[in-house]
Order: structure tokens, then C-alpha cells, then sequence
């Protein structure tokens, strides 16, 4: 599913969606693993997390791959908003119309579109139901 | 009767307001309930050997018994709220350099220990408490969330492996394990605001003041926990 995430992007990203590269698996897994880097552990149950360190405000995303195409889960990270008007969700690709953004990140998404690839790549390996 | 005020209780989250003494571990409560094994006391001895500069005009510290928990509170000169950090560290012309402010907000701090929280918040603090009440429900940084969010919303859910406490600013200056330290209220809000990717209100700002008024308020006479022992 190359370039999932760079469909949905913004035309000002273009170019760089032309660049079209594959999602990698096992980078994916890293990053969902990386609590500060992808945060999704911070508020989902993700397989291979220890239990303890696992948020509990989201769905479990065991199985999500079984649920969801590569498609809806480019849509469900970047634009979550989509599902539900009051999601708690961030936007992963976004990086304008936020308020007091730490000077570190302002004008910088939480994630590359490259990395939410991988994380799809990864995602679509989860089939099991919990 | 009993359905009568579980009705109230259900209806008003304000008669049921949670510490985070209640969500902390029994180890970290038992640290907190024993002034000996309270890390936090190492500030208080310290504020002790401070309080010298201040006796001339205080007395013993227990006077100043029931401050803390009216803080922040009004001041007619500057005609704002100052929070008891700044009222301490900015004093009779004198300025203290952070490390004893904390030591000594942590030893005026214990001596409301017990009382509820009572801060005002009619004629001018009105305001601010609305001040306060917008930024709590404003989402921000990066991450675009909110403190009602996670603390009205999600209280006693699980960030990572935290659970998230109601939020309440009840015992501060605290000890935090994770900080091996004693810590003042406006660490505290950096840490979150930091958390959400959002850029902190500086230490004694408008927005930094209104947030920690709105909290006290919020905070629906919860006890003063000071030195609190959190993780
Ligand atoms: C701050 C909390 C938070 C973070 C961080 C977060 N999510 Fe979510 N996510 C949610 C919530 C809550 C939902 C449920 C739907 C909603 O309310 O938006 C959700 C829904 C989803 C869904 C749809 C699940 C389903 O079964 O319908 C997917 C897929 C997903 N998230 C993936 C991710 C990935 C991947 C990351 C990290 C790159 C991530 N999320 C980070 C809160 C979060
Ligand atoms: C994404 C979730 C999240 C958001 C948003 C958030 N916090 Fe927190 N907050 C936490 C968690 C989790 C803790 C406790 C664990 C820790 O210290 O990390 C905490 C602790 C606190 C405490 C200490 C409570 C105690 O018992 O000592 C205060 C006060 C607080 N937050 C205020 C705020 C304020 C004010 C904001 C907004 C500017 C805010 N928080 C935003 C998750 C959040």
C-alpha cells in the first residue's frame, strides 16, 4: 500500500508523495513500540507491550488489521477527527490550526507521512482478535 | 435518603472530588502519612532553617496557619491574584532565590495541612477563575488536548501506565518519585503542558495564576496534603 498516508496529505506535500515508498514492517513495529516517538501505546493496547505500560482510552488495536484496509487506517490516524468530532485522537500528519504548540514542534506533524506508513505496514499484520 | 444523595453525588462532581492520594499506590500514601518517611520534610527542615529572615515579623510558622489553602489570593497593589510562591518569593522588597522559596511555600504549606482548600473567587478573582475555567477546557500543542480532557473526562483511566488523577492541586510544593524531588505546582504544569506538545506558561504568568486559581476552586475543599507524596 505505498504512499497511503501521502494520498491523504495536503497538495502542499505532493512532491514528496510522488516519492511513493512502501511501508516497512518492522520499522513500524518499532515506532508503535517507541512511547515517545509514536505515542500510540500512551492511550491504546498494542500486542508486545507489557500490559502495565499500556494506556486504557482507546480501542485495543489487537486485530485492527483484520478490521480495517490500509486506506481507513491512513484515514484513522490522520484526520480521526473524521470518526468522532471530539476525538482525543491528534491529528498525526497535521501541523497548522493547532493553539501554543511547544516551540520544538511548531509547524512539524507528530509523524512523518514515511513513519505512518510504516506504522499502516505494521497495523495490516495484526489479524488476530484479541 | 440513600437515593436522594447518590442523585447529588452523580449530579455534582464537586461533593465528590478525588485526591490523588487516593489513586497513588499504598506504599507512596504510607510515605505521605509518615512525616519521617516523607521526603518532602527535607525541604520543610530546610524552609526551618530559613524561616529566621522571616520571625521578626511572623513569629513561629504556625501562625501562619490557613494561608496556604487561601492561596492564590487577591492583591490590592498589584490588583491580581498572587500565588503563595510569589507572595514568598518576592517579599518587603526582598527577592529568594527558587530553592528557598520552594523550602519555605513547602514549611508554610504544612501548616495549613488539613484544612480545606478556600480560595476566593467572588468580586475581582471572578474573572480569573473564568480565566482559569477557558484555559483548562482549551486544547493545545501539538497533541491537541486539553486538561478537562484527560482530568474531568478520564480520570482514573490509564495513560501509558499511569493512572490519570483527577487532577487536583492540593499538595504542592510535592514529592514526586519520579522527580526525586520536591516540587512546586508550576513544575507540575509544565510537565503536562510539556506532555501535550503545548509551549508552558511561564511561572507566575496570567494564564500559569488563572489555571492554579481555577484548580483550587476545582478542587471542592479538598484537604491541603502539603508536602504530598506523589508518583
Ligand atoms: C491521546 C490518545 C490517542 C493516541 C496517542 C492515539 N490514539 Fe488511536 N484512538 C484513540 C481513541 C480515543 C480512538 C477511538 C475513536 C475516537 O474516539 O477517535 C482511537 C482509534 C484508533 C483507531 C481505530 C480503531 C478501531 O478499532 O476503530 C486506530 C486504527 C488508531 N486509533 C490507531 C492509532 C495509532 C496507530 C496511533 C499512534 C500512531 C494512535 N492511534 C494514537 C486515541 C488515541
Ligand atoms: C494527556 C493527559 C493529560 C493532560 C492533557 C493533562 N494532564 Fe495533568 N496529569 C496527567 C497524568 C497521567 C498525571 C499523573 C501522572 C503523572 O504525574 O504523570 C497528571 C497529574 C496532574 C496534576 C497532579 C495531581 C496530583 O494529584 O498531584 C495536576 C495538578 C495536573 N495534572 C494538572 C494539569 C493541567 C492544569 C493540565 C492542562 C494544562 C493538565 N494537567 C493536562 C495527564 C494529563
Amino acid at each position: 500500500m505505498p504512499g497511503i498516508a501521502r494520498s491523504l496529505l495536503p497538495v502542499s506535500l505532493s512532491l514528496w508523495a510522488s516519492l511513493a515508498m512502501a511501508g516497512d514492517i518492522e520499522r513500524g513495529r518499532a515506532l508503535m513500540a517507541d512511547r515517545t516517538k509514536s505515542l500510540c501505546v500512551l492511550c491504546h493496547s498494542v500486542p508486545g507491550t507489557p500490559a502495565h505500560l499500556q494506556g486504557s482510552l482507546a480501542p485495543d488495536l489487537d486485530g485492527v488489521g483484520a478490521r480495517y484496509d490500509a486506506q481507513a487506517l491512513a484515514a484513522h490516524i490522520t484526520a480521526p477527527e473524521r470518526f468522532n468530532p471530539d476525538t482525543i485522537m491528534p491529528a498525526y500528519a497535521r501541523a497548522e490550526g493547532l493553539t501554543n504548540v511547544n516551540r520544538a514542534w511548531i509547524g512539524k506533524p507528530v509523524l512523518e507521512p514515511g513513519q505512518i506508513d510504516d506504522i499502516i505496514a505494521y497495523l495490516l499484520t495484526l489479524k488476530d482478535q484479541p | 435518603m440513600i437515593r436522594l444523595l447518590l442523585a447529588l453525588l452523580l449530579a455534582s462532581p464537586a461533593l465528590a472530588q478525588r485526591s490523588g492520594y487516593d489513586d497513588a499506590s499504598p506504599e507512596t500514601r504510607a510515605m505521605q502519612d509518615d512525616d519521617s518517611a516523607n521526603p518532602g520534610f527535607l525541604w520543610v527542615r530546610q524552609g526551618e532553617e530559613l524561616w529566621s529572615s522571616c520571625a521578626s515579623c511572623h513569629g513561629a510558622p504556625a501562625s501562619l496557619r490557613g494561608v496556604a489553602a487561601r492561596y492564590p489570593a487577591w492583591d490590592a497593589t498589584l490588583g491580581r491574584p498572587v500565588t503563595l510562591a510569589q507572595r514568598i518569593a518576592r517579599h518587603q522588597g526582598v527577592s529568594l532565590p527558587d530553592d528557598a522559596v520552594l523550602a519555605l511555600t513547602a514549611l508554610v504549606g504544612l501548616q495549613s495541612r488539613g484544612m480545606p482548600l478556600a480560595v476566593q473567587t467572588s468580586g475581582p478573582m471572578a474573572r480569573v477563575v473564568a480565566d482559569g475555567d477557558r484555559l483548562f477546557h482549551l486544547r493545545q500543542g501539538q497533541l491537541n488536548l486539553s486538561c478537562a480532557n484527560c482530568h474531568d473526562d478520564r480520570a482514573g483511566q490509564r495513560l501509558g501506565g499511569s493512572i490519570i488523577p483527577e487532577g487536583h492541586a492540593n499538595g504542592y510544593p510535592q514529592y514526586r518519585l519520579e522527580w526525586q524531588s520536591l516540587g512546586s505546582f508550576s513544575r507540575r504544569l509544565r510537565s503536562c503542558m510539556v506532555g501535550v506538545r503545548a509551549e508552558p506558561y511561564a511561572p507566575g504568568s496570567d494564564q500559569a495564576v488563572a489555571i492554579e486559581l481555577y484548580l483550587a476552586q476545582r478542587a471542592g475543599g479538598l484537604k491541603v496534603e502539603t508536602p504530598a507524596v506523589r508518583p
